[in-house]
């Protein structure tokens, strides 16, 4: 290729692009006027962290620190404690969101559903202690991203209102002292 | 002898007629196992440990065995990779895992789990069974296990350890097939003082620690410290777990020297003093009303401190035998060592002296705890070890299997078959001679036993080291008991390696002398074979450190010069529990106390100023075991606010007090200076984590890699992470950051990749149940006197005759709140049971009495009342008073006293 035809390349390729910038001009516009406008986020978007109920409104976290060891930052912190029916949670539980990066580790390491990333993305603080939440700043009323399921109904532990036996695929607990086959 | 097999296509060097299981994880290599353990041998009944078998170079297709049960031989060639085995390994565990619930979440174990680890090892990750699942209900076990039935994989190490290994009747294996149960009879306490070990035994989460459930956290956020236990004399080496600044549980720390793979209830569940509520948390000054104790923070008391000890003439300084060498050694350098008294009783002063006497210039051997279980005779003389020393007891359990194992050597069955073995011995035991005042919790095992009071058992003794070397003393008049020493000479002379235990617990020097006469009198009739063995007991954790710093008895303060004004430094003491209360106030009258502790007791109610030390688990140290075995422990929980290292706060008064002179700033100074005074614990501080050497490499850390929360931890308080605490004393950082290296001397916890749970620690010994490939078995610090010539006590004591209307009363240890700072445990509190005045039946009924009436107990030193408990074995014309029973404040016994019926 000569000379002339390589300038000439040149030119049109950057008339083509003023043409395309020219062209965005009576494009529609897609920034949004944040915080006037906000946008609707999907619903796996990696946002503030929240501890959910199960479907019979029990908290669900059976404080196994899973979430704690999976986290890359170690921004959770919590303390599991047992109420006297057995049923395990967290005694208390905090989240440092000045740290978190939103990974989402721990809510895939939570073999309970209770941990879960939402769409709230807004966490701005001027004031770093803000962003610490503890548990009562966590809890939402709900089940969250997945309504139904409620870990101590296939656990084999008994809490209250739950024996021995009774989660699914249980048989009733044994009688030790058949001489049956 | 050593024999190469080839696993893999690799060669390998291992011990003949090992099983090839543990051949095979002894060189590093990972094969799933369950049923299988080193102190339980194998039975071959979980299938898990499969492997192909060749049966020559030539053989290509192999067969599958259990390695556990399979031999070593030369050029014996087998596969763990083989797909056929890896296939029948995973078939294993799904089918283990069809009933197992849902619960890893929710399960302590969870973490440290042997069943998650060989899960993952054999592959099986996913559920194809479809059908229901068996359930069982729990029991209340007591205080200290929890019982989660469901987890079970019958895998039977539970009976075996708790039924075979450590003597318990009160938990076994119910039902057949999936309606297997292993527990007890019906809910109750689970009754063997060794029951914690379940929770390490047991490979999944049936059996595990109650305490620490009510603060749990898992394995991997513990910060682990190597540390020594400090409620009885023989230092079981422990693993302390730390979080959030307090001490969360206490597992095992394998010593191949001293306490193996197990510890007993007392130490693994007595730890709650540490974190009670009741503990001396700040430096207090008493006000003028004497009674009202004044919050002062640490400056001031130090000033306070200084302004007291100034004078080094009036100074007393009263050291104590539970707290460490460190620690006794800064209050004899502070009060210098005329004026440095040992904190124990007289008696106990007395008896710690003979016992040291004994090991340091008899020529028989100590031998360590371990080594016990290979004694194949045993004579006990004057205690029950369950209660004063309890692993003892596990140990000498051990020893009665002895003479069946050597007996199944010869008919060419290795002590790892262990179905085998015990079925060959079937119930025979011993032999394992017991000479006691009460019945011990190994009699069910004796082969023959006595109840005698100390005086009997002391001239029992004799009388055996009379048959033994007419050199002896011979004893007169022993009537039927002549010929049982003469059974018990043979036995002990017809034995590969004889053993005599006696110790402090029986109260009584004659008895401690007879057990040495023994065993000095063995080693003159067997000549030229191995020196006999004696191991003695003593009363507290650093006993044997206090007396070798040489400390003056308590009864020769009163030597001091009369008058008012000078100090009295306390250190880790309860003087009211080794003196009657009338010599303790008479010592402390018109002296200024200072007391230095960590626990509430009266010696401290009295004190002018009060300094909050740190426990065992809050500062580095050194304690000597009874066998004269130093070991040093190390911070596991960082002391906060006021509290000290008592070393701590006497070097502080010190350098301020003379501050001209050149002094000990630190525990390393301390322990030069130590040892340049007391050239016999030279040794204790040698090794490669010397001070110099210990810097100049990275520091081993004390939490694990995978520990979380380190940015949430503490931001409720402050969103600027810590820095984390130094430890200057040790080798070790609160950190996760460090050298992890597996020949480390301060393994802090047992870790290695794909095993998380404590079977991990094979990964750290040179073969399985051998010596650690980096840790520290401790120094020896005594070494009996080889060419002593045999040497027997003058004095032969007085056959005991039964008083009219009185009783000799005699101390009865007791495993659960007879040592005082486990006695301070809730747990160990539930198991304590009621102290009781124990009499033979038919004493009682001569007193007209019946089980549980209260008696009141009358002798020249005062009365005290409680309720009686009778029984047939007790020596006649005693009665047995627990140590410690509360309200009945110091004893010095043996005592004669009279007993009568107050109500019933
Ligand atoms: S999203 Fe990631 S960084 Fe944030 S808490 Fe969860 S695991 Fe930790
Ligand atoms: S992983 Fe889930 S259940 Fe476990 S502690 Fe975290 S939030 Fe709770
Ligand atoms: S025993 Fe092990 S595998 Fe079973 S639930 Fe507990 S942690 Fe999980
Ligand atoms: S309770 Fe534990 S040790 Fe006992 S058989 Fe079951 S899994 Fe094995
Ligand atoms: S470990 Fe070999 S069969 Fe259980």
């Amino acid at each position: 290729m000569g000379d002339e035809d390589s300038k000439a390349t040149a030119m049109i390729s950057i008339l083509h692009s003023l043409w395309r910038v020219l062209r965005h001009t009576f494009d529609r516009r897609v920034t949004v006027q944040y915080p006037e406008e906000r946008r609707v986020m999907a619903p796996r978007t990696r946002g503030r962290i929240v501890l959910t109920l199960d479907p019979d409104g029990g908290e669900r976290c059976v404080g196994c620190y899973l979430c704690a060891a999976a986290c890359p930052v170690d921004c959770i912190a919590l303390q599991a404690t047992e109420d006297e029916t057995g049923r395990r949670s967290a005694e208390w539980f905090r989240i440092n969101f000045s740290r978190c990066i939103f990974c989402g580790y721990c809510e895939e390491a939570c073999p309970t559903y209770a941990i879960q990333l939402t769409p709230d993305i807004e966490l701005g603080e001027y004031h770093r202690p803000n962003l610490v939440y503890e548990k009562e700043h966590l809890l939402i009323s709900g089940p969250g991203k997945y309504p139904g399921y409620n870990y101590y109904h296939v656990a084999g532990l008994s809490i209250g209102g739950k024996d021995k036996g009774e989660a699914a695929a249980e048989r009733p607990p044994v009688d030790v002292r058949t001489l049956l086959p | 002898m050593r024999v190469k097999i080839t696993v893999d296509g690799k060669s390998y060097e291992v011990e003949q007629g090992d099983n090839l299981l543990r051949a095979c994880l002894s060189n590093g290599l990972d094969l799933p196992y369950f049923c299988w353990h080193p102190i339980l041998g194998s039975v071959g009944s979980c299938r898990q440990c499969a492997v192909k078998s060749y049966q020559d170079d030539d053989d290509t297709e192999g067969k599958i065995v259990m390695a556990c049960m399979e031999s070593s031989n030369e050029g014996c060639r087998i596969s763990i990779d083989d797909p056929e085995a890896k296939r029948f390994r995973a078939q294993i565990i799904e089918w283990l895992m069809i009933n197992h619930p849902h619960d890893c979440a929710v399960c302590d174990e969870g973490g440290e789990c042997h069943l998650q680890d060989m899960t993952v090892m054999t592959g099986h990750d996913s559920r194809r069974y479809r059908f229901t699942k068996s359930t069982h209900r729990n029991q209340d076990l007591g205080p200290f296990i929890n019982h989660e039935m469901n987890r079970c994989i019958t895998c039977y190490r539970c009976v075996r350890y708790y039924r075979d290994y450590a003597g318990g009747k009160d938990l076994d294996a119910f039902g057949v097939h999936d309606r297997m149960y292993f527990g007890r009879q019906e809910d109750g306490t689970l009754e063997s003082p060794f029951s914690g070990n379940l929770v390490e035994v047991c490979p999944t989460g049936v059996f595990t620690d109650k305490t620490f459930k009510q603060h749990y956290t898992r394995k991997w956020d513990l910060q682990s410290t190597p540390s020594v236990c400090v409620h009885c004399s023989l230092g079981c080496n422990t693993i302390l777990g730390e979080r959030y600044g307090g001490l969360r549980r206490v597992l095992n720390r394998y010593n191949a020297d001293v306490n193996g793979y197990l510890i007993c209830d007392r130490g693994r569940f007595g730890y709650g003093f540490v974190n009670s509520d009741q503990r001396i948390s700040e430096a207090g000054v008493r006000i003028a009303d004497g009674c009202t104790l004044e919050s002062i923070d640490s400056d001031v008391a130090v000033r306070r401190f200084t302004s007291l000890i100034k004078n080094k003439e009036s100074l007393i300084g009263i050291g104590s035998p539970r707290a460490s060498l460190e620690a006794n050694f800064a209050l004899r350098q502070l009060v210098g060592k005329e004026n440095f008294y040992s904190g124990a009783s007289a008696q106990e002063f007395e008896l710690v002296a003979t016992v040291v006497d004994a090991m340091r210039n008899g020529s028989t051997q100590t031998p360590s705890l371990r080594q016990i279980e290979s004694a194949d005779a045993v004579l006990l003389l004057g205690e029950d070890p369950t209660a004063s020393a309890p692993l003892l007891s596990l140990a000498l359990r051990q020893s009665t299997r002895q003479q069946s194992i050597l007996e199944a050597a010869k008919a060419g069955i290795p002590m790892w078959q262990d179905a085998a073995v015990r079925g060959l011995a079937q119930d025979s035991h011993g032999p394992l001679f017991i000479a006691t005042p009460a019945a011990t919790a190994l009699d069910d095992i004796a082969s023959e036993t006595v109840r005698a009071a100390p005086d009997d058992v002391a001239r029992l003794g004799l009388a055996v080291a009379h048959e033994l070397d007419p050199k002896a003393p011979r004893v007169v008049k022993l009537g039927a008991r002549l010929k049982l020493a003469k059974r018990i000479a043979a036995a002990l002379l017809a034995a590969e390696q004889p053993l005599v235990v006696a110790g402090t617990a029986s109260g009584s020097k004659a008895v401690i002398q007879a057990a040495a006469a023994v065993a000095t009198a063995l080693g003159v009739a067997r000549a030229k074979a191995a020196a006999p063995w004696l191991f003695l007991t003593l009363p507290e954790c650093n006993s044997m450190g206090l007396a070798l710093l040489n400390a003056k008895p308590l009864a020769e303060i009163k030597q001091q010069p009369k008058g008012r004004g000078g100090s009295v430094i306390v250190l880790e003491n309860n003087l009211y529990r080794r003196a009657k209360a009338e010599q303790v106030d008479a010592l402390l009258d018109g002296k200024t106390l200072v007391v230095l502790d960590h626990v509430q007791h009266p010696t401290v109610d009295r004190a002018r100023l009060v300094l909050p030390a740190a426990t065992f688990a809050e500062t580095s140290g050194t304690l000597v075991n009874n066998e004269g075995r130093a070991q040093e422990f190390h911070t596991a929980v960082m002391p906060t606010g006021a509290i000290r290292p008592s070393h701590g706060w006497l070097l502080s008064g010190l350098t301020a007090c003379r501050p001209d002179e050149k002094h000990a700033l630190s525990l390393e100074d301390l322990r030069a200076a130590c040892a340049a005074e007391f050239p016999e614990l030279a040794s204790t501080w040698l090794s490669d984590e010397s001070p110099t050497l210990r810097y100049a490499k990275e520091k081993v850390p004390r939490a694990s890699f995978r520990a979380s929360g380190r940015t949430a931890m503490h931001a409720n308080v402050s969103v600027h992470e810590p820095t984390p605490p130094e430890d200057p004393d040790s080798a070790l950082a609160f950190s996760m950051e460090g050298f992890r290296d597996p020949d480390a001397q301060l393994i802090p916890s047992y870790w290695a990749p794909g095993w998380n749970s404590v079977q991990a620690l094979s990964k750290f010994q040179f073969e399985v149940g051998g010596p650690m490939r980096g840790g520290k078995p401790g120094v020896r610090l005594i070494q009996p006197c080889k060419d002593a010539p045999p040497s027997y006590p003058d004095e032969i004591p007085a056959a005991f005759a039964a008083r009219e209307g009185e009783w000799l009363l005699l101390p009865l240890s007791r495993v659960f709140g007879g040592e005082e700072l486990s006695s301070m445990d809730p747990a160990i509190q539930v198991r304590t049971s009621q102290a009781q005045l124990l009499l033979h039946e038919d004493d009682g009924l001569s007193l007209g009495l019946s089980e549980g009436d209260i008696v009141e107990i009358q002798s020249e030193v005062g009365s005290f009342s409680l309720p009686v408990a009778m029984r047939k074995n007790v020596c006649r014309g005693v009665a047995m008073l627990p140590l410690d029973t509360p309200g009945v404040g110091f004893l010095q016994l043996p005592l004669y006293a009279s007993i009568r019926r107050v109500s019933g």
